[in-house]
């Protein structure tokens, strides 16, 4: 069982929180195929929020085809997303050659993460 | 499905002042709202007119599709404050609701009191604020009410009280279909705890929508100095800083922003309600 923390001053919004969480705990193999979430009641009563953006981040996370709702029984996970890791580790040898480059072009860590940043901002709003 | 609440052209003056003017709005039922403004905008106002407590100058008010009456059975209020009777003990606390209330849940009441560990023999004077807080609560939620109207109910607990008070707030409407509307200060936990949010100012309402609706169109624009004016149509620009050579943008817009002139971050509910109240006067 996982249990789901809120950072008031992210500015993301505590239904979004929960999905980035699930879908952490997913990749990093803490929730498997079976495991079942804590039902509405138990994350209201735990974190004292508001049971309606529980509801609604379950459902996303179900049409995701990430749980699936067993109506009397509860929420559990379908798929995981483990396996990926092994499939990112291209894409991870890419992105650690590209920092090795911005070190090498003198760049310090916090320049490092304004450049990904913006290029990510950058990208994700070229391609909503 | 009939709205919690509904007012048009709700005014109230008391004598000279203008406590309430012109308020019209729809807040729907099965939701948690937050009612956020500065000291004076009009909330409490606004909350004692939903619970029948005063009576508009002008304007109509209706909850859950009916005029508001004082002491009907489908609304409860918690007062700023909390306030109990501090020589009745919990025990007569419970036994007066039940006396007054036609749809009193004693074993609500009883199992509530005792999972909170509070002895039934002991004061109400000599309970923390906390403890006093939610037998407030319990006593307005063993109403069983379809409308439970809180003015302020955490402003004087401590961080843990306040958690404490939230958690059985939330615990209530997860277990019932009731509809909450919430006045606060405390806009963070209005972020987690309400699904629809409405801003007052000047005993006006500026903005109301839904909180997820709210983050997700608001954005922090910084960048060289330059004319608002020229940002693309359809956002609108809550407020807005000049330096001599910045220029920072509170922006409402649906679409994303894509102008490699700004820089986009994000904000939460606290810096667009402050947004909100401090942009030029209305």
């Amino acid at each position: 069982m996982i249990e789901f923390h809120l950072d008031a001053r992210s500015g993301v919004s505590p239904y979004m929180q929960l999905i980035q969480q699930v879908r952490h705990a997913l990749r990093l193999g803490v929730l498997r195929e079976g495991d079942r979430l804590p039902t509405v009641k138990e994350v209201v009563a735990r974190i004292a929020i508001n049971p309606n953006t529980v509801s609604k981040a379950y459902r996303e996370l179900e049409y995701e085809g990430l749980v699936q709702a067993r109506p009397g029984l509860g929420t559990f996970v379908t798929r995981t997303l483990a396996a990926d890791a092994e499939s990112h580790r291209p894409l991870r040898h890419d992105l650690e050659r590209w920092l090795a480059g911005a070190r090498a072009a003198g760049l310090d860590d916090e320049s490092i993460e304004a450049l990904f940043v913006s290029a990510f901002r950058a990208f994700q709003e070229a391609r909503p | 499905m009939t709205a919690a609440l509904e007012t048009r052209n709700l005014t109230k003056r008391y004598g000279r002042r203008t406590a309430l003017s012109d308020c019209t709005l729809t807040v729907p039922a099965g939701r948690v709202v937050g009612l956020v403004g500065p000291n004076g905008a009009g909330k409490s106002t606004l909350l004692q007119l939903a619970c029948g407590l005063l009576t508009p100058s002008d304007g109509d008010i209706r909850v859950l599709g009916e005029r508001p009456l004082g002491g009907s059975p489908r609304v409860a209020f918690v007062a700023q404050d909390t306030p109990v009777y501090p020589g009745f003990t919990i025990a007569e606390h419970l036994r007066l609701g039940a006396r007054l209330n036609p749809s009193w849940d004693a074993g609500y009441a009883e199992r509530r009191i005792a999972a909170l560990g509070l002895d039934p023999a002991q004061r109400a004077g000599a309970l923390s604020g906390g403890q006093r807080a939610q037998l407030a609560l319990t006593v307005a939620a063993a109403k069983r009410p379809e409308l439970l109207i809180l003015d302020e109910p955490v402003a004087a607990l401590d961080p843990l009280a306040r958690r404490g008070f939230l958690q059985a707030l939330m615990e209530l409407t997860a277990e019932s279909e009731v509809s909450v509307i919430m006045s606060s200060h405390l806009i963070a936990d209005l972020e987690r705890t309400c699904d629809h949010l409405i801003v007052l100012r000047d005993s006006a309402v500026t903005v109301a929508a839904d909180v997820d609706d709210l983050l997700a169109t608001h954005h922090r624009l910084t960048g060289r100095r330059q004319d608002p004016a020229a940002l693309s149509g359809g956002r609108a620009v809550i407020d807005q800083r000049h330096t001599g050579v910045q220029s920072t943008l509170v922006v409402r817009s649906t679409a994303p922003i894509d102008d490699p002139g700004w820089q986009v971050d994000r904000l939460d509910l606290e810096d667009i309600v402050l947004a909100y109240l401090t942009e030029g006067p209305r």
